[in-house]
């Protein structure tokens, strides 16, 4: 059990590096001192220019890539040293992504991929549904559509799935990669509700927006990622 | 927790060639681990060690079994194994003719092994039966057919149920989708995936389709010339190789 004041996501002194073997082993320092830290009920921005790290730093958290120092704690797991099992847990129960790009089994219903992450921490499967429809009400995609997957929808819809796949478990922290981006006006609001409401339950939450009205609205405060560039060396 | 299969130093030669060696890893009760690797380097040589296929020359494959606990596969005897094989093991051949007896029905295909862990009462057998080819979306009106009247993905899926049916802990499958079709291959995918999680089974899957491990396999390992060079959290694998081959093989994939 984690002590009540300790931070959700606590990032410190993290550096990652890409060594490209084959091209001349060059390797490429990206991030250097990386350290930042979320507490329940918390939004924070990332900043910085395209190319910055925002992404980089989003990936090091959920694992995707491995970083070279530091620790990224969630919810007291060490994610830079975890075993495979360990971080998989962790994105089962506690930590999710909304990335910009919905990646799916093929010939899976829509309602079910959006009810798949409840399914995986063992929600019985009438209830699952009920939530996933009630997510895809509220982000207005068309009935219709449940039942087929969302591999044959148009870019904003594929988006929007991915919103309601994300938003569909209670994750006690979580990651947004442009979560607004191509929305209309609607959506728009839908998904900054989402967030206040996943921020009101608690929820530690780490977000890159584009969209500076939807980041002054969800975001208590701003990180700017440039600051973990790397010095060039001495 | 404990590990279901604890695998230590396996090693395999071919003469004076390796067929696998020091390959050592510990798979968790549900877990699905991918190994990927390209021809010839040692992946298939490797889960044909670990089921027990191929005799070793050197290591340990530690499986928890039901009634005596942790015990090591490869020293058991020959009766033992063969039980193993027919109960908590399973075993899915790229080629379905190699896994499925062509000249018995598919029921029987199924009921086969059932009666092998001693099922005797032909209607439950049948019900099992017909059960199971529902399960993987083959229609009941073919369970007097045989295999060779069925095409491949039918074959592939039946050879699927026939392994199933005895709820194994542990599946081997090798390269389960190749050789079929794109829709296919999606279609036995999002199957597996399916039965996996909701059996909670263990899984360890040979392919060199990296969209198929990526769907598939919690975590990989990545093989060459009968080595590991790399092991980890698929997505991760996939997204930050770390070792040349890896980089290698991850680059070489062709965009759609």
């Amino acid at each position: 059990m984690l002590p009540s004041h300790a931070p959700m996501i606590d990032i410190r002194d993290v550096s990652k590096s890409f060594t490209l073997h084959n091209q001349g082993s060059a390797t490429i320092p990206v991030m250097q001192g990386a350290t930042l830290a979320v507490g329940p009920g918390e939004c924070v921005g990332l900043v910085g220019a395209s190319g910055a790290g925002k992404s980089t730093l989003m990936r090091l958290i959920y694992g995707n890539y491995l970083a070279a120092s530091g620790q990224i704690l969630i919810g007291g797991l060490d994610v830079v040293r975890a075993e495979p099992r360990q971080i998989l847990e962790l994105r089962r129960k506690t930590l999710g992504y909304v990335s910009q790009f919905l990646r799916v089994v093929p010939r899976v219903s829509t309602l079910d991929v959006v009810a798949e992450p409840l399914l995986a921490v063992d929600t019985p499967l009438d209830l699952a549904r009920d939530r996933a429809a009630s997510l895809l009400a509220e982000l207005n995609i068309p009935e219709r559509l449940w039942s087929l997957s969302p591999t044959t929808f148009s870019g904003g819809e594929q988006q929007r799935v991915n919103i309601a796949r994300g938003f569909a478990y209670d994750y006690p922290a979580m990651l947004l990669d442009e979560p607004t981006a191509s929305l209309d006006a609607r959506n728009r609001a839908t998904v900054l509700g989402l967030i206040g409401a996943a921020k009101a339950r608690g929820a530690a939450i780490i977000g890159i927006f584009h969209d500076e009205a939807a980041r002054d609205q969800v975001c208590d405060r701003f990180i700017d990622v440039s600051a973990f560039a790397p010095r060039a060396a001495a | 927790m404990h590990p279901l299969l604890q695998v230590n130093n396996i090693r395999k030669m071919y003469g004076a060639r390796i067929g696998c060696t020091d390959v050592s890893f510990d798979l968790f009760p549900g877990e699905v681990m991918g190994i990927v690797g390209e021809s010839g380097s040692g992946k298939s040589t490797l889960l044909n060690c670990l089921a027990g296929h191929l005799d070793t020359d050197g290591g340990e494959v530690i499986f928890d079994t039901r009634d005596r606990g942790p015990v090591d596969t490869l020293t058991m005897s020959e009766p033992e194994r063969r039980m193993l094989g027919r109960t908590d093991w399973a075993f899915v051949h790229q080629h379905a003719r190699d896994g499925l007896r062509m000249s018995v029905s598919a029921g029987g295909n199924i009921g086969e092994r059932l009666m092998a862990v001693g099922g005797r009462h032909y209607g439950d057998i049948r019900a099992s039966a017909v059960d199971w080819l529902d399960r993987v979306e083959i229609e009941e009106n073919r369970v007097d057919d045989r295999p060779s009247a069925f095409s491949g993905g039918m074959q592939q899926r039946l050879q699927i149920a026939r392994n199933l049916v005895t709820g194994p802990r542990l599946v081997f499958m090798d390269e389960p989708t190749g050789g079929l079709d794109v829709s296919v291959q999606a279609r036995l995918l999002d199957l597996l995936r399916g039965l996996v999680r909701e059996m909670g089974l263990s899984a360890i899957i040979v392919t060199h389709d990296l969209a198929v491990v990526r769907l598939l396999a919690d975590r990989l390992m990545v093989m060459k010339s009968g080595h590991v060079v790399e092991t980890g959290l698929t997505d991760q694998v996939l997204d930050d190789p770390q070792h040349a081959y890896t980089q290698l093989l991850v680059s070489s994939v062709l965009q759609v």
